[in-house]
This record gives structure tokens, C-alpha cells and sequence, in this order.
């Protein structure tokens, strides 16, 4: 076994990745590993939250309790099975859990999956846009701030790169919706679209329930540009936290990398410093960053919850709190199982991303 | 936390310039000493105002009424009210006060918690190794992978299944985040730990005899605790905007119990849409502003940890004494994700069983 690269990827920066042979072998490997690797993450967090929802107490008490007569509810927990040892519920819910089936809401009766699959499209759209901000305001802002490392464009940078974190989601979305929506009336105030653009994209033979697409579906300019619109916001209020987080990682990679002989040997060679810190130095930068975006889907899904919810933003996010305050334990159970999927499948999706990219990522 | 300094062998030094910030503080210089100060200039009018806050409150938190009658809902800044009032008709100016003391309290409970918990499991989990600790990593990583808030939403659900007084409430938020941030400490503590144990003076400890007790707590822990000022600083602005979250969500504290900065942006969120802006703006930035300083702090205090972002300064005085120990926000980028070899960076010396590896295919 020819596994020269025992190191995992430490992406600190400052490394330089060196094109090391491992030839062939190895790649294949590591991407088994790491897709079993998934399966252990998604079994502890389902069972955690499985156990931890389970200590307040059957989901029917929880919902109806206090509306309907014990002896109804009594009826009810046994119809739906909650009266039988917690083990056994445990392994049912693991087996139902694995063939996609995530149970049936209290509040609404409907299947938890139905209702996964129809807010889910309006977060994963949102969370896209957020993602297109981060990296057009982040990527070049980090170059810009590393290559004036110390100057006046950095610290201008470093400071805004901190308020990004240190804003929460919700009140930049407040603050956002303030100016724009009520102040100067240029946008929408909430909502991924007005009633005529949703009627439009209603009767769609075959919607999406990502508006973006539908929308284009429509053929209708009037209902893209309707719909765009309403996404500027929430868009901006999402993507400017993640765009802080990108913006420091970019500039302290390239920082690293900016250091090192061969970027001193392109300068020598006349090549212009656009080209040096846009080439040179960040693709070099880049595997620690595609890393940790693996992380920022974490980040981004529990920011999602807090857009979704200033903004009216009909997605996951959104009926998760909506389901909270019905206390419907099975649906937040459910999006919360989903969410962990979720995650667990984006970070085995970087991690091939990363280990095709470098080849020290290997075992 | 003075006892931390002691690791650092500054020679000579007197001992005020050893503690913690002040040292740093010393080293820094331009920019970054500018950022420092900025960032503990913040922080103490935080910890200040929490403080002082029954002098400086102009009414109590949940006070509706003063011998005028009742202030009025939504009363725009001015007069009696300088910041105006919420639309339950609270003092804004008071309760943005006042929700320094809760913001406080949540911060260092939940800090505290998450530093005893997760270092306990680090040093224990790294020196022991074994199955425990791959369960332990691998739980770690799961829980560290999942979004904090949910992860904070269910705990708030177990805790106090939504809402509840004063005590229960901020309990219920700390250890919500506590358990969220567990998984960070124990990543560090336990990287160190499993670097430190194959130090030489960990091994002649041994050889004479001490116990894995002394050894864990005297030689290991004392070493290992190098990075945690940082991490604290990083955690406790995570804290509070975790805070915020659960209280925008509805996790909030009652307004009667105390004032909370994210329970009075979600109260606000309908003001906003009729142009109503004072309810929304002050808690706002109060949270901003704080979680601004303690960044500030922490990632001041980061760099000069890190002697590749360190500003460099004239040669002498205090360089060399810090070593390459910085982190990352939340500690991401020290160990990559879903995998336990990203948190040894020297994993094969350093693991005396790696053939017992789960996920090392034979």
C-alpha cells in the first residue's frame, strides 16, 4: 500500500500544497471511507434528537395536550403507537428514518416528507443566492485585503469583515428591510413573490417549487423580475454573514500563500500583480476555503431558519418555528433529521471536491 | 486565568506584563494594537454597563407605568424616552440596558459549562485514547457539523420545552449553547493533549512514577490550555448572538423576567414593516456592538498568537514567548470536517494504536 500521504488535510494557511506522487491509488479508498464516514454522523444526530425530543414526553401530550380530555389523547397515543416501549419506537423511527419516511405532523396530518420536499426547495433556493453574495462580495474583498495586508483597504476590510459576524442575520435583515422596503419603497418587504406571480407559477404543469426556475417557466419577464426582487434581501441578509467569514479565510490563505518563493518568482518574472494574487496566489488558497464551505452549510442552514423568519420566506426555516410554536415535535423531529442529512452529504460532498483537487488528501 | 501565564517563560519579565491581555497588549503594535484597544474599550463599557445597569436604567425592565401613568406603546424617541418606547410599551433605553446583564450572565454560564465540560472530555479522551475516544470524536464531529442554532432550538425544548422566568430561562440558553460548544474545546484540548503526551517530560513523569491523574491534570492540562483564552473570546460573541437567535425564535426569557436583545427584535419585526424604526435599531446594535468588541479582542489577541499574521515589530522584547497557537472563528480551520485525522496533525507519531484506527481500512 503505496499511502505516502498519511497527513489529512490540514488546511492551515500558508501551506503550500505539493504535488506529491501517490500515484493512482488511494483516491478511491478515501472516498469509501469517507462516504461510510456519513452514516455514523447521520445515525448519532437523528438518534440525539430522537432521545432528546423523547425526554418531554410523548409528541401527542405535547401538541394536544390541554385540548383534548385525557382519555382522548389516550386513544390517540395509542393509535399512533406511543404507548409502547421507547426502545422499539426507537428502532422503528431509525428504520422509517432510513427509507425516507419522517412520520406524519400532528398539527396539519401530513406526512413530514411532503411538507420536507415542499419548503425545502424555497430554502435550498435561498441558501443559493446567499451563496452567490458570499462569494462575490468575500473571494475578491479577502485578495483585496491581503494583498494591502496591514494598510488602510485591510483594516477597512478586517473591521467589515467582523461586523458581517457580528451582525445578527435577523437585524441585518431588519435594518436591510428598513431602508430598502419601507424607507425607500425599492423592494419588497417579505415574501418570495407577490400573489399574481405565485397564481402564475401555480398552474405550471410541471413546477418546481424553486420559484427562480418556475418563474422562468412562466415565460413572463414581469413574474423573474417579481420574483428576484423579493430574493434581494433576504439574499443580501444571509449572504453578508457567510461573505464575512469567506473574506477572512481568503485573505489569510493568500496572505500565506502570497509569502511564498514561487509567487516572489512569477513577480520576478514580470507577471502583473493582478494575475499574482487572482492566480498565483489564491488558487493555492483555495483548498482550505472549498473545506470549509463544507462547514458554512451548517452555518447558513441555521441562519436560513433566522431569514426565512424575518422575511416570510416560506421555507423549512420557516415552518420549523411555525411547527415549534404549534409544538408539533414529530415535523421539528423531522426537518431537524433532514437538516443533519443534509449536512452530512455537503461535507462528504467537499470532501471529494478537496481530495480531487490535492492530492496529499489521501489515506 | 493567571495561572495561565505561568506556562509562558517570559524571562525576567515583571509579572504584570505576564498577565494574560496586558502582555499581548505590550507586543502589539499599530493597527493591531489599534483593533485591541477598540475591542477592550467595547468590552469593558459591556461588562461595565451590565454592572451598573440598576444605576444607569432610567426604569426598571418590565416597568409600563411611572407616576405619570403608563409611558404608551411605540412613543417615538424624545422627552421622557429617549430612545422611545416597544410596542408593549417598555423603555427601550432601559431594557437595552438591561439586556447587558442578561447577555452577561447567559455568556459566562454558558462559557464556563462549555470550558469545564469539554476540556474534562478532551484531556480524558486524548490521554486515555482507546474506543472512548473514537466515540467521543466521532460525536463530537457530528454535533460540531450540525448547525448551532437547532441544535440550540432542541435543547431549549428539552430544557424548558419553549419559555420559562428568569433563572430557567437564562439556564436553559446557556446550556443550550453549552452543549454546542462543547465539541470545540474538546477538539482543541484533545489535539493537545494527544501532542503533549508524547513529550518527553510526560514520559520521565511516568518513569517515576506518577499517576495518570497527576500527570493529566500537572503536566498535560497546564500545557494544553494555551489556545483556550482565545477560544473564549471567539465563544463568547458565538454565545451571544446563539442568545439572540433563541430569543428571536421565541426561546426568549418573558419580558417580565428580564430584557433580552433578540426577544425585542422579534417584538419589533412588525414595527419595522410601518416605518417604526427605535424598537429595532438600539437592541440591534447593542448586540452587534458587544459581539463587535469581544470579536475585536479575541481575534486581536488571535493574531498575535500567530507569528505568520503577527504585525512585526521591532526585534527584542517579548517575540518567542507565544508559540504558533492560533485559531481559527469556531475553530474550523484546525481540523477539517467529518474526519477524526484532522485533529491530529501529527496523527501517525502521535497515535500509539493506528492499526486500531476504525477507518483505516486494513
Amino acid at each position: 500500500m503505496t499511502t505516502v500521504a498519511m497527513k489529512p488535510p490540514v488546511p492551515a494557511a500558508g501551506r503550500v500544497p505539493k504535488k506529491k506522487s501517490s500515484p493512482g491509488g488511494g483516491i478511491g479508498r478515501y472516498l469509501l471511507i469517507r462516504f461510510l464516514l456519513i452514516f455514523p454522523t447521520i445515525f448519532i444526530l437523528v438518534s440525539m434528537v430522537f432521545w432528546l425530543m423523547r425526554t418531554t414526553g410523548d409528541p401527542i401530550t405535547a401538541a394536544l395536550g390541554g385540548k383534548l380530555g385525557p382519555d382522548q389523547l389516550a386513544v390517540l397515543i395509542h393509535e399512533a403507537g406511543y404507548d409502547r416501549p421507547i426502545i422499539i419506537q426507537y428502532f422503528e423511527y431509525l428504520g422509517q428514518v432510513f427509507t425516507g419516511n419522517f412520520g406524519t405532523t400532528i398539527s396539519t396530518n401530513r406526512p413530514v416528507s411532503e411538507v420536507l420536499l415542499t419548503y425545502g426547495s424555497a430554502t435550498a433556493e435561498l441558501v443559493f443566492y446567499a451563496l452567490i453574495v458570499a462569494f462575490i462580495v468575500g473571494i475578491p474583498l479577502g485578495m483585496v485585503a491581503a494583498y494591502w495586508r496591514d494598510k488602510a483597504p485591510d483594516a477597512f476590510l478586517r473591521v467589515f469583515a467582523i461586523l458581517c459576524y457580528a451582525t445578527p442575520v435577523f437585524f441585518a435583515g431588519l435594518l436591510l428591510k428598513l431602508v430598502f422596503a419601507v424607507w425607500l419603497k425599492a423592494l419588497p418587504v417579505a415574501g418570495r413573490a407577490t400573489v399574481g406571480s405565485e397564481l402564475q407559477m401555480q398552474f405550471l404543469p410541471d413546477k418546481t417549487g424553486i420559484y427562480l426556475i418556475d418563474a422562468i417557466k412562466t415565460g413572463d419577464p414581469a413574474v423573474l423580475g417579481d420574483v428576484l426582487l423579493h430574493a434581494v434581501l433576504p439574499a443580501l441578509a444571509l449572504g453578508l454573514l457567510t461573505a464575512g467569514v469567506f473574506l477572512r479565510l481568503v485573505r489569510t490563505n493568500v496572505i500565506g500563500t502570497l509569502g511564498t518563493d514561487y509567487v516572489n518568482a512569477a513577480r520576478s518574472r514580470g507577471v502583473n500583480e493582478f494575475r499574482l494574487v487572482s492566480k498565483h496566489a489564491y488558487r493555492p488558497a483555495l483548498i482550505p476555503i472549498i473545506t470549509v464551505i463544507g462547514l458554512q452549510v451548517a452555518l447558513l442552514l441555521g441562519g436560513a431558519v433566522l431569514t426565512e423568519t424575518t422575511f416570510e420566506w416560506k421555507g423549512l426555516g420557516f415552518m420549523l418555528i411555525e411547527f415549534i410554536k404549534a409544538r408539533d415535535f414529530v415535523a421539528v423531529q423531522g426537518i431537524v433529521a433532514l437538516l443533519a442529512v443534509i449536512v452530512a452529504l455537503s461535507n462528504f460532498i467537499v470532501d471529494i471536491i478537496a481530495a480531487l483537487i490535492d492530492p496529499r488528501v489521501r489515506y | 486565568m493567571t495561572t495561565l501565564t505561568e506556562t509562558t517563560h517570559a524571562p525576567k519579565a515583571p509579572l504584570w506584563t505576564r498577565l494574560p491581555v496586558i502582555h499581548q497588549l505590550r507586543q502589539s503594535v499599530g493597527l493591531q494594537r489599534g483593533m485591541l484597544v477598540v475591542g477592550l474599550v467595547i468590552t469593558g463599557i459591556f461588562i461595565l454597563t451590565a454592572i451598573f445597569a440598576p444605576l444607569l436604567a432610567p426604569y426598571g425592565f418590565s416597568q409600563l407605568r411611572d407616576a405619570n401613568g403608563t409611558f404608551g406603546a411605540q412613543q417615538s424617541p424624545g422627552g421622557a424616552h429617549f430612545l422611545g418606547t416597544t410596542v408593549g410599551g417598555y423603555d427601550v433605553l432601559s431594557r437595552v440596558i438591561w439586556g447587558s446583564q442578561t447577555a452577561i450572565t447567559v455568556m459566562v454560564i454558558a462559557v464556563v459549562l462549555s470550558i469545564f465540560a469539554g476540556v474534562a472530555l478532551g484531556l480524558v479522551s486524548g490521554y486515555f485514547g482507546g474506543w472512548l475516544d473514537r466515540v467521543l470524536v466521532v460525536i463530537c464531529d457530528a454535533v460540531y457539523a450540525f448547525p448551532a442554532l437547532l441544535l440550540a432550538i432542541v435543547m431549549g425544548i428539552v430544557i424548558s420545552g419553549g419559555r420559562s422566568g428568569l433563572w430557567g430561562g437564562i439556564f436553559a440558553a446557556a446550556i443550550s449553547i453549552t452543549v454546542v460548544f462543547i465539541p470545540q474545546y474538546f477538539r482543541v484540548i484533545r489535539a493537545e493533549t494527544v501532542r503533549i503526551k508524547a513529550e518527553a517530560y510526560v514520559e520521565s513523569a511516568r518513569v517515576l512514577g506518577a499517576s495518570n491523574g497527576r500527570i493529566m491534570f500537572r503536566h498535560v492540562l497546564r500545557n494544553a490550555t494555551r489556545t483556550l483564552p482565545l477560544i473564549f473570546t471567539l465563544n463568547a460573541s458565538e454565545a451571544l448572538l446563539t442568545l439572540a437567535g433563541l430569543g428571536f425564535i421565541g426561546f426568549g426569557i418573558e419580558p417580565s423576567s428580564a430584557a433580552e436583545w433578540g426577544y425585542d427584535l422579534n417584538k419589533s419585526l412588525s414595527d419595522v414593516t410601518s416605518g417604526i424604526w427605535w424598537t429595532s435599531l438600539f437592541p440591534g446594535l447593542a448586540i452587534v456592538l458587544v459581539v463587535l468588541g469581544i470579536t475585536l479582542v479575541g481575534e486581536s489577541l488571535n493574531d498575535l498568537a500567530d507569528p505568520r499574521l503577527r504585525s512585526r515589530r521591532a526585534p527584542g522584547k517579548t517575540a518567542g514567548v507565544v508559540a504558533a497557537t492560533s485559531v481559527v472563528a469556531g475553530g474550523t480551520l484546525s481540523a477539517g470536517p467529518g474526519g477524526i485525522e484532522g485533529l491530529e496533525p501529527d496523527a501517525p507519531a502521535d497515535n500509539p494504536h493506528p492499526n486500531d484506527d476504525p477507518f483505516e481500512a486494513k
